[in-house]
């Protein structure tokens, strides 16, 4: 710890680095594992459930066509973002790890 | 900090070029249409069109060349996310996404919501997957990946490299015949040259942009390209949508059109005069089967019969046009009774299927018993299972991974795509259902005296495949639905005139379809001889050339591979055109498990990799094969009642348990490719 502090540019040891990413990368499967999900159940569920659900509306239109035609499209580009910008959060994270051994 | 604020100064001044361009662009176009008002003929804005787009991606072309081979191949890999994802998006839209996607929706409603969802589901794929990982490998193409990661290399490496290069160009060939024929069909229709003229005066304006700059300048002028296809599909769809619904944003507009179009839709299924052109056509269709249940003595009954026509119209001296006509019947009788069984049997069909009334638009799955609706819906899954995974293993879409300075711009990049894309595709099935509703008041119940003129323009436009018919069946005057035949390409294309907008905007359109074929041909020009040059020649032929030699060597082959894609698509195969939906079940199967194995499956080896490419594509083809007429398969051949173009369904699973079988019975890879996967997953330094 010490001489991290008195030497910042020294390379953080090896087990540390591997720690990190052991831990980055668990995490972002995680991740990728529950937008996997629900990338799944919005294609399935929209097409297996369409003739239940074209009974229901939403602002007029029948609820099956507005998710077939709008609604499961903008989920997608929704788990886009969200993959994006946690990805992003957990890259900090391992670079705070790095630099301060947490 | 000195870096960012360099990425930052970049990224405004592209963005600043591009502002401008837009601003032309209005200019351009407010000129124009000053310019039509004085009474300019419709050819020369044809013309006006042609020329100055090709003008325009020449110029871009010129300024972006390079013989840098990272600039070459990768666009130096300082793209910005945004930019890239405006140039994917137009690598992306294709010229069936622009011309004909509209037209699916209107042709089969809700079916065709498929092509929306799997389309873009597939970027959930491409962004969590493959894209980041591709960018963190940080080399040229696919292959180079797929071989790095199964043998590097040795040998097997080699092997793992020739075949995602052959599926890479089997796939990008099919893709790219299909959009230089495209580009020859609408040059052609609007400026009246020559098909095949028209085919290379596209091949010209793709040749001086990907040739001069490869990558680089591809991208450049694809951004361009987007901005066109969004202003050409935007401005008509917004106006229709003003026009009918009150209210410029087609998305939220179309909702207060559809129960009023189904509300129409049930009234023409009653309609007395409806039922009787349906009637009509059902008892052609009860004829054709008459004629298919006597052959072979009615295919001669029928020769004679129309051969006895042509000797009376000669022998009583008919008018030219008469005997012209019986000539040509004579000539287009089937010239064996085999013929005749096909050819009747395809007629009924089509007869049959006019005398169907129409089928609800927002209805999912419509069917006459629950088995039959179950098979249209499971149908629809598998359609939309072989887009999404043939998306994420198209190479001209992963290729464009490598361009971003970082994995994470990477990441957002592909969320700029989608964005793009959806700005596009969320407006398609507005304009399906605003045109439809159009059609179904307006054209459907008037008089034939006063056809639009936009009817007879596009009936007249291609003799030979009319893109729209109208013919009085039932001959009360007036116009009925089931009179109308309708292509789905002109939809796209008719749309401003339908609107009543002035010929700019069509050509405006024109040009936005030329956008979006001469940018996808791009992309796919660039990956094949990208795996040509670089994965044949360098890593396999001779490792040791110079960077000189292998750009020289790039530009080469681009323009052998772009002069035999205009040739095959000069030929008007319509074989391959059949098949392009069909490239992406052979993308998805082939080459999605080796890619998504490499980077989340440790144990996967290079065994695996070969044995789970080769019969994901075995499978595909075979089960393709079998079942499509078109290929000389048999439709009654089916699996589950799967279409053929759905064969990924069965090529994917097929190509993922055969890549972990084989891995798991063979010896785990070697460190070196363990250690590859190590690094590709792990994050960037920060």
């Amino acid at each position: 710890m010490q001489t991290d502090s008195v030497l910042p540019s020294s390379p953080p040891p090896r087990e540390r680095i591997l720690a990190a990413r052991a831990l980055h990368w668990s995490r972002a499967r995680r991740l990728i594992l529950v937008l996997l999900g629900l990338w799944l159940a919005t294609g399935f569920g929209t097409v297996f459930f369409a003739r239940d659900l074209a009974h229901m509306s939403v602002f007029g239109w029948p609820l099956s066509f507005y998710l077939a035609a709008q609604g499961a499209t903008l989920i997608y580009l929704a788990i886009i973002g969200v993959y994006a910008w946690r990805m992003r959060i957990l890259d900090r994270e391992f670079a705070r790890m790095l630099r301060d051994g947490a | 900090m000195g870096g960012k604020n360099k990425h930052r100064s970049y990224f405004q001044r592209l963005a600043r070029y591009y502002l401008w361009f837009t601003a032309c662009l209005g200019l351009f176009l407010a000129a124009l249409a000053i310019l039509e008002n004085e009474g300019m003929p419709r050819q020369w804005i044809g013309y006006l069109y042609m020329f100055a787009t090709i003008v325009l991606y020449a110029i871009i072309g010129v300024v972006a060349r390079t013989s840098n081979v990272s600039e070459y191949y990768v666009a130096g890999r300082r793209v910005p996310a945004l930019f890239n994802g405006m140039a994917t998006a137009a690598d992306w839209i294709s010229a069936a996404s622009f011309i004909s996607l509209a037209g699916t929706l209107y042709l089969h409603g809700f079916d065709a919501l498929a092509y929306v969802m799997g389309w873009t589901g597939g970027y959930c794929l491409v962004a969590l997957l493959i894209a980041p990982y591709l960018r963190k490998f940080a080399q040229y193409t696919v292959p180079d990946f797929l071989a790095a990661r199964y043998g590097g290399s040795s040998r097997h490496g080699k092997l793992v490299r020739a075949l995602a290069v052959s599926a890479t160009i089997v796939v990008s060939f099919i893709y790219v015949v299909a959009q230089i024929y495209a580009v020859g069909l609408i040059a052609s229709r609007f400026t009246g040259v020559d098909f095949s003229v028209g085919i290379f005066l596209g091949l010209a304006s793709i040749l001086v942009c990907s040739f001069l700059g490869g990558m680089r300048a591809i991208t450049w002028t694809q951004v361009a390209q987007y901005i066109i296809i969004l202003v050409a599909f935007l401005i008509p769809t917004m106006w229709l949508s003003m026009k009918f619904a009150g209210n410029p944003v087609p998305q939220v507009a179309y909702g207060s059109v559809l129960p009023k179009l189904a509300k129409r839709e049930a009234q023409l299924a009653v309609d007395p005069r409806e039922q009787e052109v349906r009637a009509a056509f059902k008892a052609r269709a009860d004829e054709f089967g008459a004629r298919l249940a006597a052959l072979p003595q009615s295919w001669e009954a029928g020769r004679i019969e129309v051969q006895r026509r042509l000797d009376a119209a000669r022998g009583r001296n008919a008018s030219l046009g008469e005997v012209r006509n019986a000539e040509r019947e004579l000539i287009a009788y089937p010239r064996t009774a085999d013929e005749a069984a096909h050819v009747w049997a395809e007629q009924r069909a089509a007869n049959l299927a006019r005398a169907q009334p129409p089928e609800p638009h927002v209805e999912p799955f419509p069917g006459k018993t629950r088995e039959e609706s179950d098979q249209r819906r499971n149908n629809f899954l598998a359609l939309v299972f072989c887009l999404m995974f043939g998306t994420a293993a198209l190479p001209h879409i992963l290729m464009r991974a490598y361009t971003t300075p970082s994995v994470h711009e990477t990441r957002v990049s592909v969320f700029w795509t989608l964005f793009f894309i959806l700005l596009i595709y969320l407006t398609m099935p507005a304009l399906a259902v605003l045109a439809k509703f159009d059609i179904y008041t307006s054209l459907v119940g008037s008089s034939y005296d006063t056809l639009p003129t936009w009817v007879s323009y596009w009936a007249n436009v291609d003799k030979t495949n009319p893109l729209i018919s109208i013919a009085d069946i039932n001959g009360d005057g007036i116009v009925q639905l089931a009179e109308i035949a309708i292509d789905g390409d002109v939809l796209t294309l008719a749309t401003p005139e339908i609107g009543g907008l002035p010929y700019v905007i069509s050509g405006l359109v024109a040009a936005g379809g030329l956008a979006a074929a001469l940018s996808t041909a791009d992309g796919l020009l660039l990956a094949i001889s990208n795996a040509l040059s670089h994965d044949i020649y360098f890593k396999m032929v001779d490792p040791g050339a110079s960077t000189q030699k292998r750009v020289t060597i790039s530009k080469l082959l681009l323009l052998a591979v772009a002069f035999i894609a205009a040739y095959v698509a000069s030929q008007k195969p319509a074989d391959i055109l059949s098949l392009v939906g069909a490239a992406f079940s052979l993308a998805g199967s082939t080459l999605f498990p080796a890619l998504v194995a490499g980077v989340f499956w440790k144990r996967a080896n290079h065994q695996g990799a070969i044995a789970g490419m080769l019969s994901g594509f075995l499978v595909c083809v075979y089960y393709m094969l079998h079942t499509n007429p078109i290929l000389g398969g048999n439709a009654d051949n089916t699996w589950f009642h799967i279409a053929p173009i759905s064969a990924g369904v069965f090529g994917v699973p097929a190509g993922l348990a055969m890549l972990a079988v084989v891995s798991l019975l063979t010896p785990a890879p070697s460190r070196e490719s363990t250690g590859l996967v190590e690094y590709i997953r792990a994050p960037e330094e920060v």
